[in-house]
């Protein structure tokens, strides 16, 4: 098709499509009129249940945590896909890289970044380990900690260290840690199954103090294994795509 | 007004499917499936939203104060991940396209088939 | 034993996690590799043939982590499996253990990324089949996407993967997205993700706008999933390039996936808030009968070979969604015994195309017209799968016609049929000309060529023998269809009628999930004799097979017989302007579509 008319096509499409979506959300309740049961009953019953006052992180790791293991291989499988295609890739091409600016100079490091970067790695790595660690209270939790440690790691490449980030992820250490978070949260589930308990029920005691890491039962477990994870996955997902581009002058960085 | 939120929503995903449709650069497409993929974090927490409503996170206030919906929060992060995920992938895909053929045009790769 | 629930789909996600730890162990013995994939993937159908025979008398609900509901408000996710869910699963799992068993030799190398990412596909699978939550539907949806995109990708060499799968992620992804659309607005009006909770919900507000426009969201991305027209064109792209092993779980039972989450998302959901039977039941009738036809078309043009059996899916496809669009126990029973026998005998057909690709080094039909005489037993599981793939009894899809032809309108059936004959006839006319040298190869066409040269790379070829683990899968498959359409004989129709009745009584479902209670349904719909069989379906499968023949030697001999068979450049192109491979082609498609449907429905219900 040719662009004009596709866009034509498309057009069409789309001022029906949104005719359409329009009259179907036209027959909500109406912002901030939330009706409906779920969250009612779950914002009352969450703390007695569970010990835990994140409510958002109750449902993602105890009332829905059986959804939340199918996305944590979705990022599983994203980053294994991630490496088939780059790795293949990567392997093929052990020549010598190509200077793609060679007419350019490269402009040298700034040490007050570099010393910046350095100075905040760190803190962020400690935040994101906080973060990840009380999923129960804070609005934080495996996920969001997992980025922020990762986010850390890259970091290293922004001041200028590649070679330091390279070592620090090496491919074998982060696709084990990767999967030992995905494994350790599935089975976490497994070993309520073989404790006789439904899937995914917790099965360690808790606590008195609602929102203590201890008092959560399994919360803080699965938090933790997702936080692995997460992180691996991030650093593997970054590293790759650094590497497929990333100019590596021998000796100068 | 209470239906503003969700006209948001629908102008979103149609600024995002145009920009797919009307794209010659995969990284600029697949920025735009990010873009339509927002739409429905809008549309998630617009719904979960009431009206008086604070966070649901009971650490420091009473327990039978009037929050939102967490059950849409913990979608709206399950949908985030997803996203991120399918992301990366597709950005691979994009680097590898650049990397073996040149080009980052889709009309180019479908060419290239012959 | 009602943890075999949670245990088929987490183990297989367990295995894949261990095997990506020790990487570096498996990577030096990948026999074991292979070896720990086939024995998950044969647990697994174990473990959901244990679930089928539970649910033989009645459906089984499983809460996750112990929230079991109260009051009619479920606050935790739910497994609820019917003998059709349980069914399809175990379909899928088969297929899973027969790719891998023949990618055991057919990959010279392959990461342990493959053996994983296909066990996640297979959990995302069993997920997608049993769960009975909207939300959890969308993420084991995703959860199949992902590892289907990495998979199509898996050999990035070459251009045909990589566009494939760009154009596969692209499609599918805007489709889910749409779909989570969807469940946010039901989400939005009922405050409930539990299907049985949104049905109650959807019950009390009749046709309203919400339910009418969620259901349409909801649908787009199965419909997608399903390649149904005009959400079609991705399937061709991406099948064609995937893996072998990979495309027999992909038209085997991905795209079935698609039509059984519509089949499930429409009784369980929407049946009851919806109504107005008899207007969806035409559209759906006649988007499947169009996109039947389109993919008989597409079908016979291609000379591809894998592609040629990716159009014919796409046919059978929606063939199979006239069969659900009928919205009545015989037509979901027909079209559920179909994609049984439409499974097993399409993975039989990719797997030889796979070992013709191993032997001889292309899927390319002009070049290897009578280049497949050596292959003796393949070409017999080959032509033994078309005859199959056309309804010829005792393969399983003979059964299906009986119900059809009961269920159907006339001018529906008669298209069908003829699609049905057009697609295996092309089928046969690859499977005679490659393996037995029958006729004159098709005509040539130098853009096709190009795509059937681009397939090498992905195997070693030049072997001089097929290795045990590639031609036992395939012949296994063929005879499993044989086998399970024998079982028709001795009653597998009474037992799918019932469970039919079952899955289409939103009523019962309700009760059995958010009140534990259980229901009885009587069943004595057809046929109502003695025997199993009714001898309109043995007559309508000879036929069909009669007919499919006829088809392929006509077009194999054409020359001989002076038939005034051309090629229509005309039409060749516009058809291949349609077929593009530029996703914003598919993606201005897939809106244009959606509005459509949308506008119909909307005036439907209303």
């Amino acid at each position: 098709m040719t662009p004009a008319a596709r866009r034509w096509v498309f057009l069409a499409g789309a001022v029906g499509l949104a005719a359409f979506y329009l009259f179907g959300l036209s027959g909500l309740p109406g912002f901030g009129h939330y009706p409906g049961p779920y969250g009612f009953i779950i914002s009352r019953v969450a703390v007695p249940q569970t010990n835990a006052t994140g409510v958002v992180s109750a449902v993602n790791f105890e009332y829905r945590g059986f959804d939340t293991v199918g996305e944590e291989f979705i990022l599983f499988a994203a980053a294994a896909g991630m490496a088939v295609v780059l790795r293949q890739l990567r392997g093929e091409h052990e020549g010598p890289p190509v200077d793609e600016a060679a007419d350019r100079d490269l402009p040298p490091g700034s040490e007050a970044v570099r010393m910046v970067a350095l100075l905040f790695t760190g803190p962020i790595v400690l935040i994101g380990w906080w973060l990840a660690s009380h999923a129960q209270a804070n609005p934080s939790g495996g996920f969001q900690g997992g980025v922020v440690i990762a986010t850390g790691f890259v970091l290293l490449y922004l001041s200028g260290e590649f070679r330091v980030f390279k070592r620090l992820s090496p491919a074998d250490v982060t696709d084990a840690v990767e999967a030992v978070g995905a494994g350790g949260f599935v089975g976490t589930g497994l070993v309520a199954v073989a404790l006789h308990l439904p899937y995914l029920q917790n099965f360690l005691p808790r606590g008195t103090v609602p929102g203590a890491v201890s008092s959560s039962g399994t919360i803080a477990l699965i938090s933790f294994f997702v936080g692995l994870e997460v992180t691996a996955a991030f650093i593997i997902v970054a590293g790759e795509l650094l590497r497929q581009t990333l100019l590596v002058r021998g000796g100068e960085r | 007004m209470q239906i503003f939120p969700f006209i948001i929503v629908v102008w979103i995903v149609a600024i995002g499917l145009y920009g797919i449709v009307t794209s010659r650069h995969l990284v600029h497409q697949i920025i735009c499936l990010i873009v339509v993929q927002s739409s429905t974090y809008v549309l998630l927490l617009g719904v979960g939203y009431l009206n008086g409503g604070t966070a649901p996170y009971f650490f420091d206030i009473p327990l039978h104060t009037r929050v939102v919906d967490p059950v849409v929060q913990a979608l709206a992060l399950t949908d985030v991940v997803v996203e991120a995920a399918v992301t990366a992938l597709l950005l691979s895909f994009a680097i590898q396209a650049h990397k073996r053929f040149g080009t980052l045009d889709p009309q180019e790769l479908a060419s290239l088939r012959g | 034993m009602d943890q075999l629930f949670a245990l088929a789909v987490t183990v297989p996600l367990a295995v894949a996690a261990g095997i990506c730890a020790v990487r570096p162990f498996f990577d030096r013995r990948r026999w074991l590799l292979d070896l720990a994939a086939i024995v998950t993937a044969a647990s697994v159908v174990v473990m959901l043939a244990f679930i089928m025979v539970r649910v033989r008398g009645g459906d089984q609900v499983y809460w996750f982590a112990g929230f079991r509901p109260s009051h009619g408000v479920a606050i935790g996710i739910d497994f609820e499996a019917g003998s059709l869910s349980a069914g399809l699963a175990t379909v899928g799992a088969v297929l899973v253990t027969a790719a891998m068993t023949f990618s055991w030799r057919y990959f010279e190398r392959v990461a342990t990324y493959y053996h994983a990412l296909m066990l996640i596909f297979l959990a995302g699978m069993t997920g997608f089949c049993l769960t009975g939550d909207i939300f959890d539907l969308f993420v084991w949806f995703e959860l199949m996407g992902v590892a289907a995109y990495a998979l199509t990708a898996y050999r990035p060499e070459e251009r045909g993967p990589l566009q494939g799968a760009l154009n596969f992620a692209m499609s599918n992804s805007i489709g889910a997205y749409f779909s989570l659309s969807g469940i946010a607005l039901i989400y939005g009006g009922s405050g409930a993700l539990n299907m049985a909770q949104i049905g109650a919900w959807a019950s009390r507000h009749p046709s309203s706008r919400l339910v009418v426009v969620a259901f349409l969201l909801i649908l787009a991305g199965l419909l997608v999933k399903a390649a149904i027209l005009p959400f079609h064109f991705w399937l061709a792209d991406a099948h064609a390039v995937a893996p072998t092993p990979v495309c027999v779980l992909f038209s085997g039972v991905m795209v079935e996936l698609g039509l059984y989450g519509i089949a499930r998302v429409y009784w369980s959901m929407f049946s009851g808030g919806l109504g107005h039977q008899q207007g969806l039941s035409r559209l759906l009738l006649a988007v499947g009968v169009a996109t039947g036809v389109v993919g008989a078309l597409f079908c016979f043009r291609e000379r591809h070979l894998k592609r040629l059996l990716a159009f014919s899916t796409i046919s059978h496809s929606g063939i199979l969604l006239a069969g659900i669009g009928l919205l009545t126990p015989l037509g979901l029973t027909g079209a559920a015994v179909y994609i049984i026998g439409h499974a097993l005998v399409k993975g039989a057909l990719f797997l030889c195309a796979g070992i013709v690709l191993h032997r001889l080094g292309t899927v390319d039909e002009v070049r290897l017209h009578g280049q497949g005489r050596p292959l003796r037993v393949t070409g017999l599981v080959f032509i033994v799968a078309s005859l199959g793939l056309a309804g010829m009894p005792p393969a399983a899809t003979f059964l299906a016609e009986g119900w059809f032809d009961e269920a159907a309108p006339g001018w529906a059936l008669a298209i069908a049929l003829a699609c049905a004959v057009v697609t295996s006839g092309a089928v046969l006319r690859a499977g005679l000309g490659v393996f037995y040298g029958l006729g004159d190869p098709p005509f040539e066409d130098p853009r096709q060529a190009q795509e059937a040269a681009e397939e090498t790379g992905e195997t070693e070829t030049g072997r001089h023998r097929t290795p045990l683990t590639m031609i036992v899968p395939a012949a296994m498959l063929a005879g499993a269809a044989i086998a399970v359409g024998c079982l028709g004989f001795t009653g597998l129709g009474t037992a799918v009628q019932a469970a039919a009745v079952r899955f289409q009584d939103q009523r019962a479902y309700i009760a059995t999930v958010l009140h534990g209670a259980r229901v009885s349904h009587p069943v004595a719909l057809y046929p109502p004799g003695p025997a199993d069989v009714s001898p309109v379906a043995v007559a309508t499968g000879l036929a069909l097979a009669a007919g499919s023949v006829a088809f392929a030697l006509l077009t194999l001999y054409r020359r001989r017989l002076r038939l005034p068979i051309r090629r229509w450049p005309r039409a060749t192109a516009i058809a291949e302007g349609f077929q593009s491979g530029v996703i914003n082609d598919y993606v201005a498609w897939l809106v244009l579509g959606l509005a459509c449907l949308g506008g119909l429905i909307a005036l439907i219900v209303r």
